[in-house]
């Protein structure tokens, strides 16, 4: 035990001076809205919550008796696992609905089923709705905390966050990088959160893909575009490829399956195009062998596992953030 | 370097640099004679004058004792009781501890003694990332008024006040002005 004791003694040096930003936001509705000072607030409240997972006990009693809603009017398991594991390890009690036991079905609607959330005196909402604005509408109604876990093509401010802190803790920094998100940035909220996070924080971004995925119109946004993923690759710091999601597609935007893998696929051959310390990430769930080889996925430059284990700690950094503060 | 403040009405000092310096010296003292095994101790500072404070009482034992005094930080905010009460959040940071904490004693290091809630937090941090021997506390200032029952092992000034006051704690290394202790009077209504 004695060896464990001196390799491990701390460095005081590192304390980081006390921030002199204040969070007062009830609600992540989205990335466009905060400023870069916000955003890097949270990835740093993220660098306390992500070490919580280190601990023997991973559980602190921040969010103590407050109780967490995950109301999920869209499919998705990984994100509300996560927001649900994020919320256990702050100690809140959480419900889960999804839309086949919800009551939307039987035509109420979204105000009066949040209402009766509120009733139940729920004190943080995280909403996943295929409706862009569901969240803001919410938010400007209840008194509890909404969070967006992603409306429609708008935002999914959470799975941005993560992406911007896997970054920051891969490379040591966000400015300067250039960043290449390949895929079908039109209907992708991924997409659209990743672009104002990351060019808040001063990075160069790339969107490729088929020119009715990736519309001229993305150039507002201050991001550069292409169409031709293998002039690209060799100056990334950063490939993010988003899922093709099949069940979003239509034949009049879409080259079909294959024909996407050989132009815009990251291809074990098209990898090799990469700088050897290019990061390779992915929001997951990965299509294998459509967007991505399967030797790719798990290689050594993928982050696409720890992509996971931060968006646990991204999302308790929220949660904390958003439900800590005092609602009036 | 700033100049130190002046005293005012509103503002009585308490301790200057020479003070501070003998007071946490005692304080290193006190620890080597209490505690014969010093391979154990572990003293864990409360961002962000705690932890000065606990690698100033490390120095001063590692100069009289010839050994490398193990230090650590133990994050409160995200063990408070007040979440959600407070209109601003209290900045969260890691936690960073020697693990494991099996067999060793802990030192709460604080600035500031008071209502013990902070003490509290700690540990409840500390145990959730082990079961150390012992916890103890030391603080530079017992400005006392507790809310729990816990009290301080080791302590530089014992400083009776009214719960409307306010103590001041200056370090060098933190605030960019010289060492000292003030006291705040409330502005007179």
């Amino acid at each position: 035990m004695s060896a464990a004791r001196t390799s491990t003694t701390t460095s005081l040096a590192e304390v980081p001076s006390a921030a002199a930003m204040r969070w007062n936001r009830k609600d992540l509705l989205g990335l466009r809205e905060l400023s870069a000072d916000e955003i890097n607030f949270i990835l740093e409240t993220t660098d306390a919550f992500k070490q919580v997972g280190t601990r023997e006990i991973k559980k602190v009693p921040a969010l103590r008796g407050k109780t967490l809603v995950n109301f999920f009017i869209e499919p998705s398991t990984r994100t509300r696992t996560s927001f649900e594991l994020a919320a256990f390890r702050l100690s809140a009690d959480v419900i889960n609905i999804s839309v086949s036991t919800s009551s939307l079905t039987k035509g109420e609607t979204l105000k009066d089923t949040a209402r009766n959330l509120e009733a139940l005196h729920a004190d943080i909402l995280v909403l996943r709705h295929s409706s862009a604005g569901a969240p803001q509408f919410l938010a400007q109604r209840l008194k509890a905390s909404v969070i967006n876990a992603g409306d429609g093509a708008h935002e999914h401010p959470t799975q941005a966050l993560l992406d911007l802190y896997t970054i920051r803790e891969k490379r040591g920094k966000i400015p300067g990088l250039h960043v290449v998100i390949v895929g079908d940035i039109l209907f992708s909220r991924v997409a659209r959160s990743n672009i104002f996070g990351l060019t808040k924080l001063g990075a160069r971004v790339t969107l490729v893909g088929p020119s009715t995925l990736v519309p001229r119109e993305f150039e507002k946004l201050g991001v550069a575009i292409s169409h031709n993923i293998d002039n690209v690759l060799p100056s990334a710091d950063v490939v993010n490829l988003l899922r093709i999601q099949h069940e979003r597609q239509r034949k009049e935007y879409f080259p079909g399956i294959g024909e996407y893998t050989q132009l815009f696929g990251l291809t074990k051959e098209r990898a090799k195009l990469l700088k050897p310390d290019c990061l390779i990430m992915h929001p997951g769930p990965i299509n294998r062998g459509v967007e991505i080889d399967s030797e790719v996925a798990d290689g050594l430059q993928s982050v696409i596992l720890d992509q996971v284990t931060n968006g646990l700690a991204v999302r308790m950094a929220v949660l904390y953030l958003c439900g800590g503060i005092a609602t009036p | 370097m700033k100049q130190t403040k002046q005293s005012s009405p509103g503002r009585l000092p308490i301790m200057d640099a020479g003070a501070v310096h003998r007071a946490l010296r005692r304080i290193a003292h006190e620890i080597v004679e209490r505690d014969p095994d010093l391979r154990s101790i572990v003293l864990v500072g409360i961002p962000s004058r705690g932890v000065e404070i606990a690698r100033r009482i490390a120095e001063f034992i590692g100069a009289s004792e010839k050994i490398d005094i193990d230090t650590g930080i133990v994050d409160v905010a995200m063990h408070r009781d007040d979440v959600g009460q407070r209109p601003e959040l209290p900045v969260v940071r890691a936690s960073k501890l020697p693990l494991p904490l099996e067999g060793r004693t802990l030192i709460i290091v604080d600035d500031v003694l008071f209502t013990g809630r902070t003490v509290r937090a700690a540990m409840d941090a500390i145990s959730s990332f082990g079961r150390p021997a012992r916890i103890q506390l030391a603080a530079l200032i017992d400005r006392g008024h507790r809310e729990l029952p816990i009290r301080a092992d080791y302590v530089g000034k014992n400083l009776p006040t009214a719960s409307r006051e306010q103590i001041q704690v200056r370090l060098e290394n933190i605030d960019h002005e010289l060492d000292a202790v003030w006291l705040l009077k409330p502005e007179e209504k």
